[in-house]
């Protein structure tokens, strides 16, 4: 294994890891305000008995985030020295934010988590507040980094040395609003559904149990909606790339051929000698019509780009399609939600509906993963789009299959930890 | 002094606002491995109820405290990058054992607040936590120790040129007065954990238990900073010249010396804000000392704080961000605080319900 390929996969162990923590982070304090909230307006305590047990699970999944957050930002400099050097005048900005938001977001779990019985709890729910919102905020900041590494803007450069910054220009790349939309509402989704899928497996078990209709009508009114809305994100995050990224967008539909009237492919698996997918679905002028809302729009295929500017074809485009599978199974059974809810029905009622939340527990999470290959490994060779090649960025230190093994050792022995932890303290529940 | 003075620019502010965050981490977050410290070392009738107290201060706050140390990291790779590429090349190693101790710290102490009730379990995850809490401060100053030595900024010269892996990758950092620096932090922040501690403790027994685990810790930190003294003065001249030769070090050490003598005089006599108080100064003192000899390096004798800053419109923006950042933190922070002071042994009781 090359010293590249070692700090590649230390990264993307490192970034798959943080970032299922990253969004329970996000979404589960949006969760533990609303239960707090509506017992504090219903007087119903079972809804704060949840809300309990909601931060008591949440409490662990927060502190692996915030240390495997840590190590990334030393894996930065460790991994990618010159990318840093290079672009940390720009990206240090959206960093200096999220390192603030991220400040606001531990100092009130503290007080939410530990503080229920010496603050009133009006100011214990601002608190839960506060949490939600700053952990929010922390994801805009990052993603924005991502974002301008996709799409750059703010430097001037002058025979391939950077002469001139504008960190605010760089953060108000083309990229942001898509990925920052896209990344914040996948939190929602993923965590409100797979949240809303662990209590609607218990309630199979117990159908009559108060406690968990109330903990999946509460999940789903934060996974459901996000799940409906993701794909309309999904839509301008395709136009964005396919204007900004062509090269991404050819790679991520499996198109070689530049074509007016580009079809879109279901499965299929790309041949990057051979210059060809095979054995996909074709919908002809689909992807035209995706991309630019143009039925006869001209897609540009990845042999009008030279072949050593290609990301790894097969897996973006695979990514992309378990992205796109898992995230429409997610909205289709969301909108069976919105249906049953609309007609004012019991979900619990509905064994089917139970067993498909049940099964779609861990899509969110797996799509959230594939989506971020789509977007790293869619943007190989390059760490910067264009201006720095990642090869140029790695660290000189030989020898990296070293750390390489030893995180990916700690991450599969965390992980194996939280998973016994959290089915443990589901297991109570029952 | 006013060259000093009319040589302090916007890069200057910026690094010292850095210290200042580093300050912060050290005298919070050191005294959150300090406090696993003792863990580790609890012992006696009351050990149990040593690391139900150490436990409880900690639970609510570490995660914050911990943030201090991501403020200084951001900071030095937006005003500073090539500094901060340097020392991530050079200290690749060392780097990547104190993240091991941050994760494992981090992950065993609430695996062992919230995971489990049983007990061999929370004991396992209880010694990790012990464990790596003594690993990262000993990393922290091991780290402190090499850049402030001079070693880190050669090595940097010969990245790419050295065919010796140990030449550049570990023996600028496994030197005998890193090494005695990294016990030096590691007795620094047992010493600031067990003063708070006393503070912390509702029953005279317990009280009584840290405060002796203080002074300890106060012979170690005198001790090993003699030995650190001793070595600079005949292997890191660059230290002992910037230690003794400086113009603003003489005051500095001075105030260092008193206030760590009014600590250890309040500690033998039960005067525990006052101790309190003298110990944040002299761990303070110790911090900004260190800074101050390196001045104007922030790699000696490679990489100065005007040389490595970045451009001026990102330091302007990095300062309005602190600002602002300040604002709402400094009010967070008290309210965090004041919400759980001296109450760590009312916290024992709903910790776990």
């Amino acid at each position: 294994m090359s010293d590249l390929f070692a700090a590649r996969t230390q990264m993307a162990l490192s970034l798959g890891f943080h970032i299922v923590f990253a969004e329970i982070g996000i979404a589960m304090p949006l969760l533990m305000v609303l239960a707090e909230w509506r017992w504090q307006r219903t007087g119903d305590e079972t809804y704060l008995r949840l809300a309990k047990r909601w931060a008591r699970g949440s409490a662990i999944l927060f502190a692996v985030g915030a240390v495997s957050g840590t190590v990334l930002s030393f894996e930065l400099g460790l991994l990618w020295p010159r990318f840093m050097s290079f672009a940390g005048p720009i990206v240090g900005m959206p960093f200096s934010l999220e390192g603030f938001a991220f400040f606001t977001e531990a100092i009130f779990l503290g007080v939410y988590l530990y503080g229920r019985d010496r603050i009133s709890p009006r100011a214990h729910l601002l608190s839960g507040v506060i949490v939600a919102v700053s952990g929010a905020a922390s994801a805009v900041f990052v993603v924005t980094v991502n974002a301008w590494m996709n799409t750059p803007s703010g430097l001037q450069m002058n025979n391939g040395r950077l002469v001139g910054v504008d960190p605010i220009a760089g953060m108000l790349n083309h990229s942001t609003a898509q990925q920052v939309i896209h990344m914040l509402i996948a939190a929602y989704a993923a965590t409100g559904l797979a949240v809303a899928g662990i209590h609607a497996a218990l309630l199979l078990r117990r159908p009559d149990s108060v406690f968990h209709r109330r903990a999946l009508m509460l999940a789903l009114a934060v996974g459901a909606p996000a799940a409906i809305l993701q794909p309309i994100s999904g839509d301008f995050s395709a136009r964005t790339v396919a204007q900004w990224q062509p090269v991404k967008l050819a790679a991520l539909e499996g198109q070689f051929d530049t074509r007016v009237g580009a079809p879109v492919r279901i499965g299929g698996i790309p041949d990057e000698d051979a210059r060809t997918t095979r054995y996909a679905i074709e919908i002809p002028h689909g992807l035209s019509l995706l991309a630019f809302h143009d039925w006869d729009a001209v897609v540009h295929g990845l042999d009008d780009f030279a072949r050593d500017v290609w990301p790894p074809v097969a897996p973006v485009h695979i990514a992309f399609q378990v992205m796109v599978g898992l995230g429409t199974t997610m909205a289709l059974v969301s909108l069976c939600v919105g249906v049953l809810v609309v007609r004012r029905k019991n979900l619990s009622q509905y064994r089917w509906l139970l067993v498909a939340l049940a099964i779609v527990t861990p899509f969110g999470f797996i799509a959230t993963e594939a989506g971020w290959t789509v977007t790293e490994v869619g943007r190989q060779p390059w760490v910067v789009q264009g201006i720095l090649r990642t090869r140029d960025a790695v660290t000189p230190m030989p020898g990296l299959i070293v750390p390489m093994l030893l995180f990916a050792l700690l991450y599969l022995l965390l992980s194996a930890i939280v998973i016994a932890l959290i089915r443990a303290m589901v297991r109570e529940t029952i | 002094m006013s060259d000093f003075i009319s040589s302090i620019g916007l890069p200057e502010v910026i690094a010292g606002i850095m210290v200042l965050a580093l300050n912060a981490y050290v005298l919070m977050g050191g005294a959150d491995y300090g406090g696993g410290v003792w863990d580790l070392f609890a012992s006696g009738p009351r050990r149990e109820a040593q690391r139900e107290l150490i436990a409880s201060s900690i639970a609510p706050v570490w995660e914050a405290n911990h943030v201090w140390l991501i403020v200084v990291v951001v900071m030095l790779f937006t005003a500073f990058p090539t500094v901060f590429a340097t020392l991530s090349v050079v200290l690749h190693v060392p780097l990547t054992i104190l993240l091991v101790g941050i994760v494992l710290r981090g992950s065993a102490f609430v695996f062992r607040s919230y995971g489990t009730y049983d007990r061999p379990s929370r004991q396992r995850w209880g010694r990790a936590f012990a464990m790596a809490s003594v690993v990262a401060p000993v990393l922290l100053g091991i780290i402190i120790g090499a850049l402030a030595s001079g070693t880190v900024g050669d090595a940097s010269a010969r990245v790419g040129t050295s065919p010796s892996f140990s030449d550049v990758f570990i023996r600028p950092w496994l030197t005998p007065f890193s090494i005695t620096v990294g016990v030096f932090a590691l007795s620094l922040f047992a010493f600031i954990a067990a003063v708070y501690l006393t503070i912390e403790a509702r029953d005279e027994p317990l009280r009584e238990d840290f405060r002796g685990r203080a002074l300890g810790a106060a012979v170690a930190v005198f001790v090993t900073a003699g030995i650190a003294l001793a070595l600079a003065l005949t292997s890191a001249p660059r230290v002992a010249h910037g230690i003794v030769g400086a113009l603003w070090s003489i005051p500095l050490h001075v105030v260092t010396a008193i206030a760590a003598i009014i600590a250890f005089v309040a500690l033998i006599r039960r005067r525990y804000g006052l101790a309190r108080v003298a110990a944040i100064l002299q761990v303070s003192c110790i911090l900004w000392g260190w800074a101050f000899s390196q001045y104007p390096y922030l790699v000696p004798d490679r990489l100065t704080i005007r040389g490595a800053a970045a451009p001026r419109i990102t330091l302007e923006l990095l300062l309005i961000g602190l600002i602002a950042g300040a604002i709402i933190l400094i009010p967070s922070l008290r309210y965090l605080f004041r919400t759980f002071a001296g109450r760590a042994a009312e916290r024992q009781a709903t910790a776990h319900e």
